[in-house]
């Protein structure tokens, strides 16, 4: 089987095909009222809304203030929303994580899912005036990126051998199949990188790093620090007649409650991720300027959790893990902490990444049910009615992690595990949980839109590493549990995939390596004036090249 | 003048003995944080390997011994080298010169103001003590003094920004207008208006107690009796007399604040994104970009002692009952 995917070329296209939608809803609607006259009314407008225009700068906000903006060099989350827009990769997502074009209008994979071809747009051009060919895409997969991206380094490792057929041909072939690398081309993923500039360099340390030469729409005309990163109209953008706007500038704004007041008084037409805290969502929601959606954040899909060390007892006893997790109410954390942003997980895989399965243990609040296990255990209660004390770590990422650690203390306290909560800073964080030194601490990954790229990192035993984030630092092993996730990382019949990751979520939502917690979304507000924003799964990240402005 | 000048250059001595302690001192206190920025780097990315923690290491110079890390910063301190930020990717002091201007126009223009105002209103209090001006300037004072100073800020923005829209809300300057000359002075100054109240209320609160307090201490001396008895004016009483003798612990204290004018603006420079530089030393310490904190000590540490000589003859000049002495 051959899947031949061909690229729709001009993504504008999509605004054109919404708006004749829109605009036949809007008369089929008056059309059902049978007010003579009304569909003219509501129809015109509607068309005349949903044309796109050009011209216009959009603001928005950038925090943490990035330190580079070489997408290549640095992931964090700000130089993806600024990076992205400079720098694309080979394929961007739709919301259901299916590959889009990008820097590759097609795509084929062999049957044996071992060789991956892309053919490349022409006439594409970096930011300098010099032709982008596929010579820069072997370079960036086999050299660059390699290099200096731990992400990209793990899936490019499986490739054989990468090659430039012609000069807007690319050939992938891998070692073994691993039908989870058609997701790894997204921009933050494999941002794609000028040979022309890096080859031969020493890549961290070249000048270019401070002004970004990349393919995207837009081109970093000022970047004052802590202050604004002020993107430019890329006038020779490769689609003709795109970008619809002028430029983007991203402001700084380190205080949550100035950035809630730049979005209230229109200073800024756009907010994500972070930038405002929880609390402050609701309040914003009414505002009649303001549209709040959570789309856009499929391909990074957070899952937060009780990462809990297994070395510590009575950590290492599953029936503490299940006593812990009856002793929560997951709704409350989710209505009361993140002000109903998100949902409550059943298992590792959130739900709207592929291979979900919902069939499996899941854990109802229960406190009767948590002391029964705790009783078991044999851990009865102390005279202060204390049957365990352990020492939780909440991330040190703002306000509301702060929030989730008090609950738990509450909420463990009542079924009789006593909370000694700790605090740190990010580093200290980061450094005590890579080394193993916490009992329980939050935690929050992305998936990157398969099970194989995003989830099996955090409970495969051969991913226990000391001194590394981000990885299997509960210290859980089950060789059941890291077969599977072998198997399903290489097999290319998506039928019997799903049958692997679905054993594998009802084995861990049985031994509770970690208690999930919550499948984070993010409030993405947009000035009701910006239009074509956020289509795809990495939603802010993306190149914004058909995003315009309505006057 | 010679005692002057020796004295001067004694103190100057002096002070770079204490720069190099400092130095020291700072460089195994921001080491002794845990994590380092290698680290950070790593959490920030969301995904990390040993490899790329390790090249990071490498990078930053954090793989070798600590000792060794410590001579390499001393000396290039010596030779006026403040070091380069691996994590910005560009030398401490291009950063530091970047992000200067913007504090020190905030926190000067806020310390003048905070002094004058202080001072005259401390002076109005104590001259009209008892009266409900007296009352008024206490009140105010005092609240001024107890009010966290963000949120001062956030509701001065939220009055004059959201709801009269005079001012902007935030920002050193309106993004993308280009102004130049004069047109630039203007932009800055309207920008700088709210942040620079909300500074020096707080210091002006301290300055118009203390000065209130002083002056009444100062006005039942005895030579004030006397400068009445020989009928001397009261405006002349006052600001030649009493003040001139009550000020002197307004300008111990001032002189301590000023020399942390360079860092002491965290708050202020968050709530109203300010690029300056007590964010740029909050968000170091977050980072652990050891190199840039390390930098930003030093120049405060230089303010605090520039200023305190300046105050040592200050004092000589507004009362020479003090002796300049070694």
């Amino acid at each position: 089987m051959t899947r031949r995917l061909t690229g729709i070329p001009a993504s504008f296209q999509r605004g054109f095909r919404r708006s004749v939608h829109r605009a036949a809803a809007a008369g089929l609607l008056a059309a059902a009222l049978a007010i003579p006259g009304t569909a003219a009314l509501v129809a015109a407008p509607a068309i005349a809304q949903e044309t796109p225009v050009r011209g216009g700068v959009l603001n928005s906000i950038v925090q943490p203030e990035p330190p580079t903006l070489m997408l290549g060099l640095n992931q964090q989350g700000p130089t993806q929303t600024v990076g992205g827009k400079i720098y694309q990769g080979l394929l961007t997502y739709d919301q259901k994580l299916n590959p889009m074009p990008s820097l590759a209008k097609s795509w084929t994979i062999s049957p044996d899912g071992l060789t991956y071809t892309f053919k490349l747009f022409e006439n594409v051009k970096w930011h300098d005036g010099k032709p982008f060919t596929a010579n820069d895409v072997v370079f960036t997969t086999s050299k660059f990126l390699m290099e200096v991206h731990p992400r990209a380094r793990a899936v490019f490792s499986r490739c054989e051998s990468i090659t430039a057929l012609d000069d807007h041909t690319v050939e992938f072939k891998l070692k073994e199949p691993f039908p989870a690398f058609i997701q790894a081309f997204e921009v933050s993923s494999a941002p794609i990188v000028p040979a022309h500039i890096y080859e031969g360099t020493d890549y961290r340390a070249n000048p270019a790093n401070n002004t970004p030469i990349g393919t995207g729409p837009f081109k970093l005309k000022e970047w004052v620090k802590g202050s604004y990163i002020q993107l430019v109209r890329n006038e020779d953008y490769f689609k003709e007649g795109l970008p619809y706007l002028d430029g983007i500038t991203f402001r700084v704004i380190p205080d949550a409650a100035s950035r809630s007041l730049a979005l209230e008084s229109g200073q800024v037409q756009q907010t994500q991720y972070s930038d405002l805290e929880p609390f402050e969502v609701p309040r914003m929601k009414t505002l009649p300027n303001l549209t709040m959606t959570t789309a856009g954040y499929e391909f990074v899909a957070p899952m937060a959790w009780l990462e809990i060390n297994h070395r510590v007892k009575p950590l290492d006893d599953k029936r503490f893990r299940k006593a812990i997790a009856y002793a929560i109410d997951r709704k409350f954390i989710r209505d009361k902490i993140w002000f109903g942003l998100g949902r409550v997980p059943t298992g590792p895989i959130n739900s709207v990444v592929k291979f979900y399965d919902p069939k499996v243990t899941t854990y109802e609040p229960n406190p009767e049910k948590a002391k029964a296990l705790l009783d078991e255990m044999g851990l009865k209660p102390n005279g202060q009615g204390v049957r365990a004390t352990v020492k939780l770590m909440p991330m040190p990422y703002g306000e509301t992690w702060t929030r989730l650690g008090e609950y738990m203390k509450q909420a463990l306290g009542k079924v009789g595990i006593a909370v000694v909560l700790e605090s740190t800073d990010a580093a200290g964080w980061a450094q005590r949980v890579a080394n193993w030194d916490y009992e329980i601490t939050t935690n929050f990954l992305y998936q990157y839109g398969d099970p194989a790229l995003g989830v099996a990192r955090t409970y495969i035993s051969s991913n226990i590493r000391k001194g590394v984030l981000f990885t299997n630092t509960m210290g859980y092993s089950n060789p059941k549990v890291d077969e599977l996730f072998a198997k399903a990382s290489q097999e290319i019949d998506p039928a019997k995939r799903q049958e692997q990751y679905s054993e594998v979520q009802r084995i861990l939502s049985d031994e509770l390596p970690v208690v999930w917690l919550l499948e984070m979304e993010f409030p993405t507000f947009l000035d009701k004036r910006v239009k074509n924003a956020n289509t795809t799964a990495i939603g802010v990240n993306d190149t914004y090249e058909s995003v315009w402005l309505a006057k | 003048m010679l005692g002057f000048a020796q004295l001067f250059a004694s103190r100057l001595v002096k002070a770079a003995a204490i720069l190099i302690a400092i130095v020291v001192m700072n460089f195994f206190l921001v080491h002794a944080a845990p994590g380092d920025p290698a680290m950070v780097m790593a959490g920030e990315a969301g995904a990390a390997d040993e490899k790329f923690v390790t090249q990071l290491r490498e990078q930053f110079g954090l793989d070798r011994p600590l000792y060794e890390q410590l001579g390499t910063y001393v000396g290039k301190i010596v030779q006026g080298d403040l070091g380069f930020s691996y994590r910005q990717q560009r030398p401490v002091w291009d950063i530091l010169a970047e992000r200067l201007p913007a504090t020190l126009v905030l926190t000067l223009t806020a310390f003048i103001l905070a002094l004058a105002a202080g001072v005259a209103l401390g002076t109005l209090a104590a001259v009209t003590v008892g009266t409900w001006a007296d009352s008024a300037i206490t009140v105010v004072a005092l609240l001024a003094y107890a009010t966290p100073i963000y949120w001062i800020g956030l509701m001065l923005s939220l009055f004059f920004s959201i709801q009269l829209g005079w001012l902007p809300a935030f920002g050193y300057e309106t993004i993308g207008a280009g102004y130049t000359g004069l047109a630039h002075v203007a932009d800055v100054a309207v920008h700088l208006i709210l942040p620079v109240i909300t500074l020096a209320l707080f210091y002006m609160a301290s300055y118009a107690r203390l000065t209130r307090a002083s002056m009444l201490e100062v006005r039942s001396l005895d030579f004030v009796k006397t400068a009445k008895a020989k009928g001397l004016s009261q405006s002349r009483i006052v600001t030649r007399h009493v003040l001139r003798n009550a000020i002197l612990p307004v300008i111990t204290v001032a002189g301590i604040q000023a020399g942390q004018l360079v860092g002491g603006s965290i708050l202020i420079e968050t709530v109203f994104a300010w690029p300056g530089i007590g964010r740029l030393a909050f968000e170091a310490v977050l980072q652990r970009d050891y190199q840039v904190l390390l930098g930003i000590f030093l120049v405060t540490s230089i303010m605090v002692i520039l200023f305190n000589i300046l105050t040592d003859i200050l004092y000589g000049l507004v009362d020479p009952r003090i002796q300049v002495s070694q």
